[in-house]
Parts: C-alpha cells; structure tokens; sequence
C-alpha cells in the first residue's frame, strides 16, 4: 500500500488542520492519532460496525473506509464538534442520555453521527424508519430499544 | 433517623454519560504517550502443526522496527498462565490442566495463536514487518468434530489421551429407580452451540515502564483489573504496588474480557519493560475471531422420565463440551450447563455427566450467560417435547412442575460453580409466569388469534421459556467512600465497569445514605492504585457484590459523620439529619454544617485527636456473600415465519423478571433489552463456522451476523420482586439473564408457528437460520 506523502488540508469541526499523511493512512486513524480527536471510534475497520462513522461534506461516511488523503480540501463533521460543551449537549446526545440508549457507549459517537444526518433529511420519522435508519450502526450493548427511544424523542424536541 | 431511599429504586439518568456522549470518555487506544512503540502479533494461520522454523531476521532489519519477538527470546519469563478456577470438589472428577502459553514454542495449537511479535514506530509499519517473517510449520490433523476427537488418533496435547480436558459427574436421587417407575421417557440428542462475544471495542493494552520511579502503568479492556494487576507483578518480579493497572471506559465485555492472561498481556508488559517505553497492541476485529475467547458447542443425549401426568421424575443428561485449544478456565462454563439446566423445576433425581474436550479451535471461556444457556436449551426442549407426547399444554407442563414458594432455600444437592451446594436463596416462580403469560395474550392467542391467521396464509407462533439464573457470587468486593472538602462524595472500588452503568447505580446508594445527589457522587472503577482489593465483573455480580460493599462504606461513612456533627453541635445523633449536602439539627433553623466543612473538621491541623480516631469521613468496607443469590424469569413471544424463505419477524417479545430489589429500572431494563439482543443474535443469526481444518470461514462483521435494530424487537419488561436474604440489599444480580432462554423460545415459537411437532419435526439445535429450517423441513417438502 502506498507509502507515499501527500499534503492535505482538511476541515475538521470548523477548525483547519494542514498535514502530511501517507498515502495509505486510515481517516480513521488520521482522526484518532494525528489529530487527537478520539472521540470516533473503531470496532471493525471493514465498514460493518458503523462506530466510525463522521459526517464528510454533510454526508455520513465510515471513516475506516476512507483515506486521509482524500478529505483535502473537505469539510469533516466528529463528535467532538456536536455540542459546545459537556454541558450543553446536542439535543440527539441529550435524549440519548435521557433515554439510557447507551451502555458501554462504544457504538455511540457512530450513532450520534448517522441518527444527525438521519434526523436532518427526516424531522418526523416512525419506529420503523428509525430503525431502518439505525441497521447500519451495530450495537452490542443496548439491544437498540432505547436508542430508538432517543431518536425519537430527540426528532420531536428539535422540531419544537 | 431512616435513611430516605430518595434514588435508589428511581430511573435516574447515568452519571457518565456527558463523557460517553461528548467523545472524551477515556478508552485504551485513546492512550497516547510520548515515544510509544506499536506492536502487531504474528498468528499461526493454521490450526495444529509443529513448528520448525520462525527467522525473524528480515523483518528485525526491517526501517521503523524496534524489535521482533519469539518465544525463544523470552526466556525465563516463558510460562504456561495459570488456571484461573480450579475444579470444584466434586467426587471422582478427572481434570487435565492445560493452559495458553505466551507466544507458541514447539506447537501451535488454534488458527491465531501467536507465534511472534514485531514492535515498530507506528502499526502500519509493525504489520508490514510481519510480511518479513518466515515460519516454517509440519501441519497436523486438525481436531475439530468432538466426539472424533474422543476416538482419533490427533492430540491437541500431545499427552492428552482422548483429548479429554474434563469428565465431571453430578447426581441428585436415584435416577435409575426413577426411569423404572416413570410412565413415560423421552429421549433426544440436542447441539447448542453459543458464539463469540463480539464486544465493539476489541481487546488492547497499553503498557508503560517508568525507570524513574520504577512503577508499571497498564491500561488494559480487562474486565478484572486486580487479578492483571497481581499477575503481572508476579511474573515481572516486581511487587504488586510498583504495578497499576487502570481498566478505563470498556467497550463491552460479556465474559472474554475477563480472561487473563491473554498472550498479549503477558509479551507487552514484558517488552515494555525492557525496552524502558510505552507500547500499544489493539487487537483488531480479524484478530478478535481467534484470539479472544468464545464460547462454543456443546453436545447432549438427554432423557426424562415423567410420571403419567407429566410430572417430572428424573432427567439424565450426557453432554460433550467444546474447551478449544487450552482450558484456564477451569470447569465454569460446562459446571453453569449442568446446573441451569434444573431450572425452575423439581427434579427429584438428575445424572449428569460431561466430558470436555480439547480441539484445536480459539479457547472457550465464558460469554453471557456462561454455559447456562446450553442446560436451558435441553430441559426447554425436553419439556416442550413431552406436553406434545403427553397432549398437555407447553405452559402447564412447567407450571406443574415449578418449585413451590414454600421450599425455599431450595437445595439441588450438585455443586454449583462458586463451590457451594446449589441453592436456590429465594423465588416465586409462578406469579412470573402468570404474568408473561397475560401479557403475551397466550390464551386468546392459542383459543383462536393463531388459527385466524393461519386461514389468512400467515404462519404464526407463540413461545414460553423459562429460566433461573444463578447470579452474585463470592468471593467478595470492596469500596472506599470518602467525604471531599468540596462537598463532593468520592467512591472507589476494584470492579472495572464495561458500560453496566456503576457509576450511577453506586452513586445511587451512596446518595441516598449521604443525603446528596447522584451527581454530586463521582464513582473510580478499574483502577488498582484507587482501590487494592477485588475480584472483578463476571457472573453478573457487579450490582450485588460491589452495591453492597459500596452501601456499607457509605452506612460507616454516614455514622462518622452523625457522631463528629453530634460533637459539633453537642446534641444527640438521633436529634441530627443528613440533606441537601449538609447536617442540620431537626427543627433548629440555622444549625446547620456542610458535610466538605465537616470534612475538613474530620482532618484538623492542630489540636491532639482522641485515640483511636481516625481523620477524615471516609470508609473502607467489604461485602462477600455466603452464596450466589438465584434470579428468575420468563419470556414469551409470538413470531410470523414465511414458510418460503424461513425470514423470522417477532410480532411481540415479553421479559418477566425477578432480580430482586432493583436500583435502577432504567440500567436494568438496558441490561435485559441487550441481553436479549444477544440471545437473538445467539439463536438465530450467529454462527462459528470452523471447517475439518479447524479453519473459521466467516472472520468477519460481515459474515458472522451481529442482530441490527432491524432483527432485534422491541421488548416489553416487567418484573416481579423476591429479594435475596443473601444480601443487605436485597439484589440478585441481572447482567445475563436477558440472554439466556432465548434459544429454546425461538425454537419452541417456529415449531408452532410452523406447525412442526405434529409433522415430526422437531428444532433441536440452536442456532437456527434460514437456511437450517429449509433443511431442517426437508422431508416435509
Ligand atoms: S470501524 Fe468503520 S465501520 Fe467498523
Ligand atoms: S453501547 Fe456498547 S456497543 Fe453500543
């Protein structure tokens, strides 16, 4: 794989962050190691578990399935940059926690991530659309039922 | 004055979620240090070989590569780990210890076992290097097929006849003079086979050698931080206060992470030490299918006799069980099989006799429930298979043979996994499954629902399962509560916490006998320089062991500070009350004192102190039961199968559960919903698929299918109450409950919905999927 440098300069929860990256550097890794934001997670590196998972030009995508050399000159969303402060979270991390739809929390920020973008195309989505919605990300804790619960209850704070 | 129990029983939010939902909650690859040095393992890619070579020349020479490892270079420090749970006492036991060693010397034993380990700059660089090494290895047979493995000429230990690791037998009655008074018996073979944990964070360590101050600092996904902490000192030569081990956020567990030593555990400490810098291994997920744990299959040939009204006699019960390559783990998961698999039931007489084998296949040791599910799955089974020979109704069948409420504690007369007798503590089996039964509609369902469907095309079933769940067990744990100036309550105990939310059900406790509130409690766990003393979180015994030593730091903490306040105000204790973070005197308004300045007041500068005092208001308790305390439960579901493609969707899906005194509904009902998703996944979508060569073809999240939100339904819980007398708290422990019947109810809900008893077919393995149905259906097309 190549171990060829590249330049980039890739926008990261509003900041820019210019770096030399090997050709073949994981954004997953890129994310976690280079720039310190650890809050994304690996469970699989083979784009099944979705705990990777960051919002790329709006969109969500598996980090582990990307290269860090192709985010130059893109704008990167992490969980890092959801809420201002752990005291001010977004209205998604809230019912999260009010709804106990994490346990181990490993699954989360990959959750987080997927259900904002989801939320955003779809402001009032039924059970089974959230879970539709949810299929991509696994989680080996909850069982789902109360992250459901959150999604839910997140999608009807946030159209108030 | 009572103690308000204003948070304990209440669904309070978790204390550690901000962290968790922000991206700073600390896990172990999060760890970076200065200067650290990244290691990746080579695995043999066979299953069984001797080896005859490994040059690691190449890959020593290799730009980026600090050093490359066999178990030659060891040395001294090479050692087979220990046995974690010796066999129990139990009569006549034949038990052949064999236990992982760190890096393979003259044979490799399971497809991932390591054979060397290469530590570089960065990982990439680690795994390019592995590429470099050159293993040369004389294939064997591989042992895969359990009972080949009792006849065949291949030895997963070379002198291991047999391959038998274990032969273990357990007899309660008579059970021969039971058969011969018996109306009827039936007999059948039943495979369970159970899966692989599959936590989402994988397992990893991070070890880091100070020469300074000659102390060792791991970080490590373990789910039992003291025992790694004793362990490692031991073998290092070093004592056990230069050695910390820190279990940080854990993500996920469910049994393997418990294991120790992993060979990991035991090379990277070692290099780290040697090398004087901190290095990081995390395995990846690939890895995480050969060299963590799982738990596997078991065989059985059961029988049980039954008088003529379906009343149970007796049941024998001869089962073979998969240990993979090594057993560390003692007896555990095939000991939980043999005693779960009485159940809620009177069983006068039981025989039950296991061999467990050894196989060149990835170690078992626990996962979720432990081997328990294997003993439901047969007595389930056995009794669903009777009601239809005997024309009696499934439920009624368990109903009459329930343990009544008035034989309780109830002795099974075996020896359970903990060492003691098999004792029930305390249950009420039948409000359980009366309840289950309402809420599932069994009646109404049964008396017409099904038959309406039916006549719409649509093929649809209703399953009961019971289950009793031995939890809570010994030895003990410990808690150190403390007072900060502050105001703020500090706890800490030596479990680690895998997302099972401690820090707020401690909290909890704590701020009920603190008169302060569950944020104002900060919980430590998993860190041994915080707390000594410990065993670990295993056997869903969190909650009850460490709730209770937690409980009895906070009552002590909560007597010194009655008696300095009664000092402070010169009044009686009883005239004191604790609230809001302060003590006030009862109808005094303004006599009142913080409990931070009543802290500092407990450590004074000057002044002589009376002897005996000790400064501070803190506490350090412990709490160890007599025995497990024994939950229950009962689930239920009504599920729509496509006879076409045997698609499944589970149209309801009901808990009944008793775990005792509960302290926080929302946790637990988190306990049981992921339990249960396990249990689906378990029965229907997850399955180790190892070839004659002891290859695993489905390595992959890709291919070995964990449930989505799509193939996990939606539950609803209920619970009922019988508190444990075993404990001050009343709790029995719940982490594994959720997974354990969840294979028989599946079994049981197809057949009916399929219609399958009445046409001689019957589900008598767990997993199912499609594809088996369509087998397992084959004579009836
Ligand atoms: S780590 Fe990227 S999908 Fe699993
Ligand atoms: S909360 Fe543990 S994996 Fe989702």
């Amino acid at each position: 794989m190549s171990t060829q440098m590249h330049a980039i300069t890739v926008t990261v929860n509003g900041k820019q962050y210019s770096r030399q990256v090997e050709g073949r550097l994981l954004l997953s890794d890129f994310l976690r190691h280079d720039l310190l934001l650890a809050g994304t997670h690996v469970g699989c590196e083979h784009g099944v578990c979705g705990a990777c998972t960051v919002i790329f030009d709006g969109a969500p995508v598996r980090s582990c399935l990307m290269f860090a050399a192709q985010t130059d000159g893109h704008r990167i969303e992490t969980v890092e940059g959801l809420a201002a402060d752990r005291d001010h979270l977004h209205p998604l991390q809230q019912a999260m926690r009010d709804c106990h739809g994490l346990q181990c929390g490993y699954c989360t920020p990959g959750i987080l991530m997927t259900m904002k973008v989801f939320l955003e195309d779809n402001p009032n989505p039924d059970e089974a659309q959230i879970r539709e919605a949810l299929s991509g990300n696994l989680c080996r804790c909850t069982g789902y039922q109360h992250i459901v619960e959150a999604v839910q209850l997140a999608a009807e704070r946030m159209r108030k | 004055m009572n103690v308000a129990t204003r948070n304990f029983g209440a669904p309070i939010r978790r204390n550690e979620d901000p962290r968790l939902l922000s991206g700073q909650a600390l896990f172990v690859d999060d760890v970076e240090l200065p200067g650290m040095l990244y290691a990746a393992f080579l695995r043999s890619n066979v299953a069984h070989a001797r080896i005859r070579s490994i040059d690691v020349a190449a890959a020593r020479a290799r730009d980026g590569v600090a050093a490359v490892y066999t178990a030659a270079d060891l040395g001294d420090y090479w050692a087979p780990g220990p046995l974690l749970v010796p066999p129990p006492p139990i009569e006549g036991i034949t038990f052949n210890q064999r236990t992982q060693v760190p890096l393979a010397k003259d044979k490799v034993r399971h497809v991932g076992e390591p054979l060397a380990v290469v530590l570089a700059q960065s990982r990439y660089l680690a795994e390019d290097a592995l590429n470099d090494i050159a293993v040369e290895l004389d294939p064997l047979p591989a042992v895969v097929d359990l009972e080949k493995a009792l006849t065949g000429e291949a030895r997963v230990h070379d002198d291991v006849r047999g391959n038998v690791a274990a032969r273990v037998r357990q007899c309660r009655g008579d059970y021969a003079a039971a058969r011969s008074r018996a109306k009827h018996v039936i007999a059948r073979r039943f495979h369970y086979d159970h899966g692989a944990s599959s936590p989402i964070e994988t397992r990893g360590i991070v070890a880091s050698w100070d020469a300074r101050a000659n102390q060792l600092t791991i970080w490590d996904t373990t789910q039992a931080p003291v025992f790694l902490r004793n362990g490692l000192a031991g073998m290092l030569g070093l004592s056990e206060r230069q050695v910390r081990v820190i279990a940080p956020f854990v993500g996920g567990g469910f049994g393997p992470k418990i294991m120790l030593f992993y060979p990991e555990e035991v090379v990277i400490p070692w290099a780290a030490k040697r090398h004087n810098c901190p290095i990081k291994w995390i395995e990846d997920r690939l890895e995480h299918f050969f060299a963590t744990t799982q738990e596997r299959g078991q065989t059985h040939d059961a029988e049980i006799a039954l008088d003529a009204d379906g009343r149970i006699l007796g049941v024998k019960d001869v089962f073979l069980h998969d240990t993979g390559a090594y057993n560390p783990y003692g007896l555990t998961v095939p000991i939980n099989s043999q005693c779960t698999l009485l159940g809620p039931y009177v069983i006068p007489s039981y025989d039950s006799t296991f061999t467990a084998i050894f196989t060149t296949k990835p170690i078992v040791t626990p996962y979720r429930g432990a081997g328990r599910q294997h003993g439901v799955f047969v007595i389930e089974r056995l009794l669903d298979i009777a009601a239809h020979e005997l024309k009696i109704d499934r439920v009624e069948i368990r109903r009459s043979n329930l343990i009544p409420p008035d034989a309780f504690p109830y002795n099974n007369e075996i020896i359970y996994q903990d060492f003691a007798p098999l004792t029930y503590d305390s249950g009420n089996y039948e409000p359980i499954l009366d309840k289950a039964l309402a809420m599932i509609g069994y009646r109404t369902f049964l008396a017409g629902e099904q038959q309406k469907l039916r006549a719409q095309g649509r093929h649809v079933g209703v399953g009961v399962a019971c289950y009793v769940e031995g939890t809570g067990i010994g030895p003990y744990e410990g808690a150190k509560v403390q007072v900060q100036a502050n105001g703020r309550v500090s706890v800490a105990t030596g479990i680690g916490t895998q997302g099972q939310g401690h820090f707020t059900s401690f909290a909890q406790i704590v701020a009920d006998q603190l008169g302060v509130e569950v944020p104002d409690v900060d919980i430590v766990t998993g860190d041994t320089d915080q707390f000594y003393w410990g065993a670990g979180t295993f056997a869903s015994r969190g909650a009850v062991v460490a709730g209770n030593a937690v409980n009895e730091a906070a009552k002590a903490v909560r007597q010194k500070i009655l008696k300095l306040a009664a000092e402070h105000f010169e009044c009686a204790e009883e005239d004191l009350e604790i609230a809001n973070g302060e003590v006030s005197v009862t109808g005094v308004p303004g006599q009142a004192i913080k409990l931070g300045a009543l802290a500092l007041k407990a450590n004074p500068m000057r002044g002589a102190v009376k002897p005996g005092a000790e400064p501070g208001l803190e506490s350090t308790q412990y709490f160890g039961p007599p025995s497990g305390a024994t939950a229950s439960g009962v689930h239920a579901m009504i599920v729509e199968v496509d006879p076409q493609t045997f698609a499944l969707d589970v149209l309801k899906y009901v808990v009944v559960h008793d775990c005792g005194t509960v302290i926080n509904p929302l946790i637990l009902a988190g306990q049981i919903h992921g339990g249960v998703a396990q249990g689906v996944g378990n029965a229907f979508y997850e399955r180790l698929v190892f070839d004659d060569d002891g290859q695993l073809l489905n390595a992959s999240l890709a291919d070995y299918l964990l449930p989505t939100a799509l193939e996990v339904p939606h539950m609803d819980i209920a619970h009922t109450v019988t508190v444990s007398p075993l404990n001050p708290l009343g709790i029995k422990g719940a982490g594994e409950a959720g997974a354990i019947p969840v294979g028989p109810l599946f079994a049981q809900a197809i057949e009916d919905a399929l219609g399958l008893l009445d046409r001689d077919v019957e589900l008598n393995e767990i997993p199912l999927s499609p594809g088996r149905l369509f087998e397992l259906t084959a004579k009836l097309r």
